[in-house]
């Protein structure tokens, strides 16, 4: 398509418009509001012991949701692109369902389940294991909003290589898991890479599904984005933009550490 | 040697291959031809095990490999659309299947040189696949279909991605390799041509049915059927029976059974001159084919009437087997995988 250059001029200012009103200027007030009140005020505000429980409490929870969500996501997908089994679409509403339903629905379902008078809690309560209002609860609800994430990425990737590579792999004498290994993880690893800063963002960023199930204890079982959201309600606005830009951090540095794996696996 | 019996292969209700046996033989080059849909894309892979037939088994080299999956039926497979590895340099590619036998480094460096050299791209170690053109492309994935030193060798249209020369130029190296290499080959092509040139059997195959099983040669003399004949070279339909365009004999008068036809066209194609016919009483239009020689002694020109006979060999209807539209070359250029 050709388009006249006032045509593509006022396409490119739409966009840049669109990104700027609704990302950089947000994000840009939100920064500039942090570091209104000094940076010793901000490093301050990040190292209550609140603050830093929250911080490695998001690292946590993310840390053990993102691989697990990793593998099953690759899984997920070598199943339903390259197997010929009933019930796909099953497999796949299922898998999509974190995105069709409210966060908040999510947490309140494993609420029912796991909570008190839910249908596995008292006897998971019996054998001392607390899920609701607790880190394996808040892990469950953060792995399941990411669920969909790597599948999504992952499964268009392998549907573009095709089979054709890893059946010459097996006409090679290499197994199974040799062919995965050494041809199919390489082809699929930008999808993979993707789907893995996503499910990280997500992660790090979860609020809905999160909040219902966590009790918010503070110091035991408050995230970063609970805390932005407590410091917020308590008026303690400039501690709520401290936390925020904290999360901000996070985000970039998974970005950046993504793009530099990536780099280095390229160049190889 | 590969003994394929009674093999079906259904994919819902569509017969891929129907109840098929052969015997291919050892150290020979075997093409399996046939249209698009024939089933001989799914016979190669079926002897391959990348499909599982639904009934028959497949024997190679007396052990029966029926049940025993690709990784270790010893052969060396190499796809239409290269396979090549894309993020392996041009080495690892080649050395893969000796790689995952845990073979020494040196020996594996070494067996890659060595058949690098044998298919002429001595030097390509370190490039990566899309740095080559296709025709090297396939020549990589021969040497890497060959360095596992398989009992069969199967190449599923292995040059119809490429461009007409390239694919010309493939066909008599791929012979000469044959030649010294000496594994039993098989090769699935539509292209009669191809067949003719590199094979020394050929399996026609028509709707998952073997129809014809011999040396070029005799497949083109002695079709067994209107459909081999129509597959093998270009016909022409003369009354009851189908002939070759080079076997029809133009008269300038009446001459007893010959045919009364007007010349509709003549095309000069060098050497080769086609004479277009349509015959008298609506009986269709056929095309000629004579030397220039020969037309210059006819003395024709367009809008002529001539009488038309079949000369040589003529094949008189006796089959039930359905001939292809007549008077047409049967190779398309380009074919999705069967």
């Amino acid at each position: 398509m050709t388009a006249s250059p006032v045509g593509r001029l006022s396409i490119r200012v739409f966009a840049l418009g669109y990104l700027a009103l609704l990302l950089a200027i947000p994000i840009g007030v939100v920064l500039y509001r942090t570091f209104e009140p000094g940076v010793g005020a901000v490093i301050d505000s990040i190292t209550t012991p609140a603050a830093v429980s929250a911080f490695w409490l998001t690292i946590e929870i993310a840390a053990i949701a993102v691989p697990l969500n990793t593998i099953f996501g690759i899984v997920a997908a070598l199943v339903l692109v390259r197997t010929r089994i009933r019930g796909k679409w099953l497999l796949q509403a299922v898998i999509d369902l974190p995105f069709a339903i409210s966060p908040v629905v999510i947490g309140l379902a494993l609420f029912l389940l796991f909570g008190r008078t839910g249908w596995l809690g008292p006897t998971l309560t019996d054998w001392g294991i607390q899920v609701i209002f607790s880190v394996p609860g808040m892990v469950l609800a953060t792995i399941f909003v990411c669920l969909p994430f790597v599948v999504r990425e992952v499964a268009p990737v392998l549907r573009e290589i095709g089979d054709e590579q890893e059946q010459a792999a097996a006409t090679l004498g290499a197994s199974r898991w040799q062919t995965f290994r050494r041809i199919t993880l390489p082809a699929i690893r930008w999808g993979v890479a993707y789907g893995v800063v996503l499910s990280t963002a997500r992660a790090i960023g979860e609020f809905g599904a999160v909040s219902v199930v966590s009790g918010k204890i503070s110091g035991e079982t408050v995230t970063l984005p609970l805390l932005v959201e407590n410091r917020y309600s308590n008026f303690d606005l400039s501690g709520a933009y401290a936390a925020s830009a904290l999360l901000a951090v996070i985000a970039l540095a998974t970005l950046l550490a993504m793009t530099v794996l990536q780099r280095k696996g390229d160049s190889r | 040697m590969i003994a394929v019996s009674g093999v079906s292969k259904h994919y819902g209700d569509f017969a891929a291959l129907d109840d098929v046996s052969i015997d291919i033989q050892p150290g020979a080059l075997t093409a399996l031809l046939g249209p698009s849909g024939s089933g001989k894309s799914t016979l190669l892979r079926v002897i391959a095990g990348l499909e599982t037939p639904d009934t028959g088994s497949v024997v190679i080299e007396d052990r029966d490999v029926t049940n025993v999956p690709p990784q270790r039926r010893d052969i060396g497979f190499v796809f239409q659309h290269y396979a090549a590895f894309k993020h392996m340099t041009v080495r690892d590619n080649v050395g893969f299947g000796l790689k995952v036998r845990k073979r020494p480094k040196a020996e594996i460096d070494a067996k890659v040189d060595e058949l690098l050299g044998i298919v002429g791209l001595a030097g390509y170690q370190e490039r990566y696949p899309s740095q080559l053109s296709g025709g090297q492309r396939q020549r990589m994935a021969l040497a890497r279909a060959l360095a596992v030193e398989p009992k069969v060798l199967l190449l599923d249209e292995p040059f119809g991605a490429l461009d007409a020369n390239v694919r010309a130029e493939l066909r008599a190296w791929l012979r000469r390799l044959h030649e010294e290499v000496h594994v039993t080959t098989v090769l699935v092509t539509h292209d009669q041509e191809e067949a003719m040139e590199l094979a020394d059997r050929i399996v026609v195959l028509n709707k998952g049915r073997i129809e014809q099983v011999g040396a070029p040669r005799e497949l083109y003399d002695a079709p067994a059927n209107e459909f081999v004949m129509g597959f093998l070279g270009p016909v022409a339909r003369l009354g009851d029976g189908l002939v070759r365009p080079h076997d029809l004999v133009l008269r300038p008068d009446p001459d007893g059974t010959a045919q009364e036809a007007q010349v509709t066209r003549i095309v000069h194609l060098g050497f080769e001159v086609r004479v277009e016919l349509e015959l008298a009483g609506d009986d269709g239009a056929i095309a000629a084919q004579l030397t220039r020689h020969e037309l210059e002694q006819l003395e024709i020109a367009e809008g002529d009437i001539v009488f038309v006979r079949p000369g040589g060999r003529r094949f008189e209807r006796p089959a039930v087997a359905e001939a292809p539209a007549p008077a047409e070359a049967p190779a398309p250029a380009v074919e999705p995988a069967a």
